[in-house]
């Protein structure tokens, strides 16, 4: 006889514990659960999509989604909609999971929006049903190699304001240490040259020997992959992977968390393989080195980004550096590390701002700036390029102008170096 | 109904014009070239009408170099066929010389309506399909929005000065010129496109055309400027006094 195939996992493992659902497996819907599963089919039936069909609603994922907090979107909600025969494609859910992945920390059922959305969302950028502004980020990423639309020609003119040595590889000519991929928004971006000019500063008093791609560098793509262009990050990945191939270095360090996640679990499967550490790991062992002497005397929050700490797993390399800046007060805020609130910029929700202000009643960097507030910050700590304009944005519209200040964690330490 | 779209490639102006001064040449290898926005309109309008009314959309380019990606972008798009026009071209072909080429194309291969972006950056008196439809002597419109086939005619509408519109109605052959098409353009994922670089082809048509009265070009110069506009620094508040100062001297405002 054949064995009857459960429509759950047969086993999840959730934080490391195995969940074996054998005492309530259910094999076919009960009879109150009895719906026409056509539409729900549709979409499990999409490569990557299939765990949807996982969930059994326990609503765990909604008591941590912070898109749930600031509207009426949960993974239990997407599934239950789907169920009831309502269109993933079609609707405005599909564009409101920013892949935080704080759902998938506590599903029972591993229901795993990480695969889901991207694969849903490209049958919808293959049915022209994507929200037009987020086209308009992959035709620039396609055509410019950035999101923003900026010249390919003036990705590394942001080393002319460092006023140190930043080496650009095909002029350089020699190994180094360090391959610095440096990224879109910390190239582009007045507050995240800021960052760069930073960081630069630090490799230099540090004595790494390092380089950057400059114009042959391009958009590692994650975000774009995460938000349904599959096709325009192989491109973006085949291109990078050729350019850091040109090169000798012993590790990518990388600005940018996104980056950071693209070069661990994808950029392997397009031949770049190398090392590759977030600038917080890099920096946090050489901290003694770092001739801290200005001390910032504030209270100090940190925001975890998704990327880094979620996916990730690392939370210590940058608390660690700034518990090392003197005088400085570091306060958790109550959603932090595993729990971290998101700031709306992961998976696509840079380039969807105007699109998710409809379907919520904040932002969720307001939210985050608000939390941070609540906690007597005076200075939000950030260390992903999308967080300083998201939350310096959020900082004024929220009213809190002058009341909290957002810095990447490279600025701070620059800034007690007497570096900037 | 056969939609022949006319497609071109332009300096992207998101990255500086490269010029020599001295020579007062365009360098054009220096630039980046990007499909034409206007033509992408072009392209869209054709495609609704084939959604509509099941119209064959074949988009083409005279091959001034990089135009494949133009071409295959158009075919991820949902067009039917892709043409490129093969001679002695060049980016800095004129577009004189460019019309006489499509035309001779089109003397051959008959196709019913030609859409076209109704200019160029690098054309702003919108020539190209004017002198198409003069080498053919077709009739021609420009500046045209809304292209519905409505049996063997075309209507479309057309701008004029004052907020005014016309509603126009033509026979095939005809060529227009759009000025936007109904709906932003369509996406085409880089998926897409890559798959029909391995699956379709573009059609090579050697169209090599005789010597045609042209322009000779002396130099091209970046203007003088006349003079410099006033930046006024400070805090929001001072700028504000100090904007103010400046309408009451100018006598721009009451009070």
């Amino acid at each position: 006889m054949q064995k009857a195939k459960p429509i759950e996992l047969e086993l999840a493992v959730v934080n490391g514990i195995e969940l074996p659902g054998h005492w309530n497996r259910m094999f076919e819907p009960r009879v109150i659960s009895e719906y026409d599963l056509s539409v729900l089919d549709q979409v499990t039936s999409i490569e990557g999509a299939e765990s949807l069909g996982y969930c059994y609603q326990c609503g765990k994922c909604t008591a941590v989604c912070p898109v749930d907090t600031v509207g009426d979107y949960s993974p239990r909600k997407v599934f239950r909609r789907t169920q009831l025969g309502a269109s993933l494609v079609d609707s405005p859910d599909l564009w409101l999971c920013t892949t935080c992945r704080n759902c998938l920390r506590v599903c029972p059922k591993e229901v795993n929006m990480i695969e889901i959305m991207p694969a849903v969302r490209e049958q919808a950028v293959l049915e022209g049903k994507a929200p037009e502004e987020l086209l308009t980020a992959f035709e620039n990423t396609a055509r410019y190699g950035n999101p923003l639309g900026e010249p390919p020609r003036k990705r590394a003119d942001w080393v002319k304001s460092a006023e140190v040595p930043v080496p650009v590889m095909s002029q350089h000519k020699a190994p180094v240490d360090v391959l610095w991929f440096v990224e879109c928004y910390p190239s582009y971006h007045p507050r995240g040259k800021d960052a760069s000019v930073a960081l630069a500063r630090l490799f230099n008093a540090l004595g790494v020997e390092f380089g950057i791609l400059g114009t042959e560098e391009k958009c590692s793509g994650d975000s774009q992959r995460m938000a349904g262009e599959k096709g325009l990050f192989e491109m973006l990945a085949e291109h990078n992977v050729k350019m850091l191939s040109k090169y000798q270095f012993n590790q990518i360090v990388v600005t940018d968390p996104h980056a950071f996640n693209a070069f661990l679990h994808e950029y392997p499967k397009y031949g770049g393989q190398w090392p590759v550490q977030h600038y917080t790991q890099f920096l946090a062992p050489l901290i003694d080195q770092i001739n801290l002497t200005r001390p910032i005397s504030k209270k100090v929050t940190f925001h975890d980004p998704c990327y880094l700490g979620r996916h990730n797993g690392e939370y210590e390399a940058p608390r660690n550096l700034l518990k090392a800046i003197p005088g400085l007060d570091l306060v958790e805020m109550g959603h932090c590390r595993e729990t971290a609130y998101c700031c709306g910029g992961g998976g696509g929700g840079m380039w969807l701002d105007s699109f998710v202000r409809d379907y919520t009643s904040q932002r969720l960097s307001e939210k985050r700036v608000r939390e941070a507030v609540e906690y007597g910050a005076d200075i939000l700590a950030v260390t992903c390029p999308y967080e300083v304009s998201r939350f310096e944005d959020a900082v004024k519209s929220t009213g809190n102008t002058g009341k909290l200040e957002v810095r990447d964690i490279a600025e701070l330490l620059a800034y007690s170096a007497e570096l900037i | 109904m056969r939609i022949l779209v006319l497609s071109k490639s332009v300096p992207d102006l998101v990255e500086e014009l490269a010029l020599d001064e001295d020579s007062g040449e365009l360098l054009h290898d220096d630039m980046t070239y990007v499909p034409s926005e206007w033509d992408d309109h072009a392209l869209e309008e054709a495609l609704l009408l084939k959604d509509e009314v099941g119209a064959e959309v074949t988009v083409l380019a005279v091959d001034t170099g990089d135009v494949d990606n133009m071409l295959f972008t158009a075919l991820a798009k949902g067009a039917d066929h892709a043409v490129k026009l093969t001679g002695d071209f060049d980016l800095a072909t004129s577009n004189r010389k460019r019309a006489q080429a499509i035309a001779n194309y089109l003397r051959d291969n008959p196709f019913d309506l030609v859409l076209s972006g109704v200019q160029a950056i690098d054309d702003i008196d919108g020539q190209i399909p004017a002198m198409v439809a003069g080498l053919l002597e077709w009739p021609h419109a420009s500046v045209v929005t809304e292209v519905s086939i409505q049996g063997d005619q075309i209507h479309f509408r057309q701008e004029y000065g004052g907020g005014l519109q016309a509603e126009l109605a033509a026979q095939t052959p005809l060529v227009l010129g759009i000025q936007a098409a109904r709906k932003p353009p369509r996406y085409a994922s880089v998926a897409k496109v890559r798959q029909m670089m391995k699956s379709s082809t573009v059609d090579e048509v050697d169209a090599s055309a005789d010597a045609v009265p042209e322009l000779e070009i002396r130099r091209f110069f970046k203007p003088v400027a006349a003079g410099h506009a006033e930046m006024i620094e400070g805090e929001p508040d001072e700028v504000a006094d100090r904007i103010i100062t400046i309408l009451k001297e100018r006598k721009l405002v009451r009070g």
